[in-house]
């Protein structure tokens, strides 16, 4: 139905950059809570970034404003430059209608900790499902894409399973997959293997692994400290809403200078 | 690399399973050659004879009692009139339920949208329609002429009309029948089909939003089809709620079977024979709707079950081969070991 809107996105594929996430200055609260203080924080395209906090810490939170599922209280995000929610024209901030914004949010991929996948629908369908309603591929097209992403991560053998029939490792690569199939130029992971078993860990990380060199920028919630200092450019360390600590995993994990990362660290590691 | 095996792998061992080493007790004896004797259920069997005594009776009697009036029943139960009467009761559900679950979808929506003004007035048409009995409406609807002569567009609040009609030509009896059966049907699946879009998962709709699925889309394609599960087993009960409910338009004097049946008995007195032609046609409707409700269920049961259960063919295949499995086989005991390996191997597959 919105063919000519999303043909329009098409010719956009030339950026000059692609996945700068800018947040700046950004708080939430809720019911008088503070759950985001004045959060700063740039991410490079192609960076890997990983954010480690306690529970409660506003991780969650902050990557949901990312890509405008949760609305901000105070200052904004940008992604390439973009508003997700809004509009800039001179100094006025126009609220964007809905199709706009869900056109942007699909620069942006999410992979949340319980998968979220469609149960009614097979493994390809729920990859296909988004391509084929955005009118940027046609159905054969997009299922060509579905085997094709699923082959990428290591399920060429389970196009037509339910989610149910799947395990959750199996089911977490679904997810990654259907999050690539819209080509996003930023991917946020939440938890991404929080609700694996520890067999089961080891395969999704193999998956975000190999996204991590293809030069998507990634922003990774994660509490798989091993995997974090391997893969992240940064580590963002977050507590009560504040980051405390941001920098390369060496000078994070080696000589954190807040006390409160030392004691984090002190505890998971 | 994963294959079926490891999946379901918590019950059965992934590797070496020549090597398990399961504690075995090798003083116990071998069970599996031994004779089971059942439980004798008494008190069960006592009930269940009594049950079916009265049922045979009943039966009997159905068979018997010559106030039935069969051959009545049978000259009757392929009359013209009564064909036609079931016509119209097929049509009346058709039309209703299909306009009712139609806007019962839209005003659900509604009462879910964010939008003050739909919800309240979405909230406003449940209300009225639940509140004003069906009975009442039909009547109401029947004698619209009577409140509004004239209905058509023209100047507001003034009887100046542009273009109009008489009320009692447009609403005619059939009108009046859809209209009161289907608004009060919309009202009630309204309430239904909200029932089941709650029930999806809010995880769900955030999956479809970060997606960037259009509205529509997530309506129709992620949201619907999950909460049909919910819908369904109610949705049914409604539309055989309705077929029956259809009797009720014979107030306005509507041929539909149930009056048909009516005018029969007024003229020739035969009213249990006349009843019955009735009940019967509606226990096939029904019969016909409890079997389509099966495969509906079926259907939207994809994905959300593991394994789907059988069709009655299928389970009745399954039962013959079975069977037939054991008829070749020698009569010693089946081993147990056996009969469950069979079963996992058959769920994997
Ligand atoms: N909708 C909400 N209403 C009220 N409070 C909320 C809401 N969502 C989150 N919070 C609160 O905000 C805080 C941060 O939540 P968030 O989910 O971001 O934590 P998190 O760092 O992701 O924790 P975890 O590691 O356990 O997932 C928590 O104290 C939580 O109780
Ligand atoms: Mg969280």
């Amino acid at each position: 139905m919105s063919i000519a809107a999303t043909h329009a996105s098409d010719t956009v594929t030339t950026p000059t950059t692609r996945g700068l996430v800018d947040i700046r200055g950004v708080s939430k609260s809720y019911a008088g809570h503070d759950v985001l203080h004045d959060v700063n924080l740039t991410v490079q395209p192609g960076e890997v970034v990983a954010i480690l906090g306690p529970s409660g810490s506003g991780k969650s939170t902050l990557l949901r404003t990312i890509n405008h599922l949760e609305s901000v209280d105070r200052g904004w995000v940008t992604v390439d430059g973009e508003l997700i929610g809004y509009e800039q024209r001179g100094d006025r901030l126009f609220e964007l209608k809905e199709r706009e914004i869900l056109k942007r949010r699909t620069n942006v991929g999410v992979v949340f900790q319980n998968f979220n996948l469609f149960p009614h629908l097979t493994a390809a369908e729920n990859i296909a499902v988004a391509p084929v309603a955005l009118g940027r591929l046609g159905k054969a097209d997009a299922r060509e894409l579905a085997l094709g992403l699923l082959a990428k991560v290591g399920l060429a053998d389970k196009p037509d399973a339910y989610p149910r029939q799947l395990s959750g490792g199996q089911q977490q690569r679904v997810a990654i997959a259907r999050a690539l199939a819209l080509q996003p130029k930023v991917l946020l992971f939440d938890e991404p293997t929080s609700a694996l078993d520890p067999e089961l860990v080891g395969e999704v990380l193999d998956v975000i692994r190999d996204l991590a060199k293809l030069g998507t920028t990634l922003i990774i919630v994660t509490h798989e400290i091993g995997f974090a200092r391997e893969v992240a450019d940064r580590i963002v360390f977050i507590d009560a809403g504040h980051i405390l600590e941001v920098g390369p995993p060496e000078r994070v994990f080696g000589s954190p200078k807040h006390p409160r990362t030392r004691e984090f660290l002190g505890r998971v590691l | 690399m994963t294959d079926i095996v490891q999946e379901y792998g918590s019950a059965a061992p992934t590797e070496d399973s020549s090597a398990t080493p399961q504690v075995v007790n090798r003083d116990s004896p071998d069970f599996a050659a031994f004779t089971v004797v059942h439980t004798r259920h008494y008190v069960r069997w006592i009930f269940g004879a009594l049950v079916l005594f009265v049922v045979l009776q009943f039966l009997w009697s159905l068979a018997t009692n010559d106030k039935y009036g069969w051959p009545v029943f049978a000259t009757y139960f392929f009359a013209p009139a009564i064909l036609k009467g079931i016509q119209l009761t097929l049509g009346l559900t058709v039309v209703a339920g299909t306009i009712g679950f139609l806007l019962g979808t839209l005003l659900a929506l509604a009462r879910l949208s964010k939008s003050p003004i739909l919800n309240s007035v979405s909230w406003s048409f449940i209300w009225f329609f639940r509140s004003v009995p069906l009975l009442v409406q039909l009547l109401v609807w029947y004698n619209l002429g009577y409140l509004y002569p004239r209905l058509g567009l023209g100047v507001p609040f003034t009887d100046n009309y542009f273009w109009s009609f008489d009320t009692v030509t447009l609403v005619s009896q059939f009108a009046a029948a859809v209209l009161g059966l289907s608004l009060n049907q919309a009202a009630y699946s309204a309430e239904i089909i909200r029932g089941g879009i709650l029930s999806v998962d809010q995880g769900q709709l955030e999956a479809a939003a970060a997606l960037g699925l259009p509205r529509h889309v997530r309506v129709l394609r992620i949201i619907l089809p999950q909460a049909a599960r919910a819908i369904l087993p109610n949705a049914f009960n409604e539309i055989i709620g309705l077929i029956k409910g259809t009797s009720i338009v014979s107030v306005i004097a509507l041929g539909e079977l149930f009056y048909v049946t009516q005018v029969i008995y007024n003229r020739n007195q035969q009213v249990i024979p006349l009843l019955l032609v009735s009940v019967v046609w509606y226990i096939i409707f029904t019969t016909v709707l409890s079997i389509a409700q099966f495969y509906v269920e079926r259907h939207f049961a994809r994905g959300a079950l593991r394994v789907v259960p059988p069709t009655p063919i299928q389970a009745a295949r399954a039962w013959v081969k079975t069977q037939w499995a054991r008829l070749d086989e020698k009569p010693a005991a089946p081993e147990p070991s056996k009969a469950a390996t069979t079963r996992i191997g058959g769920n994997g597959s």
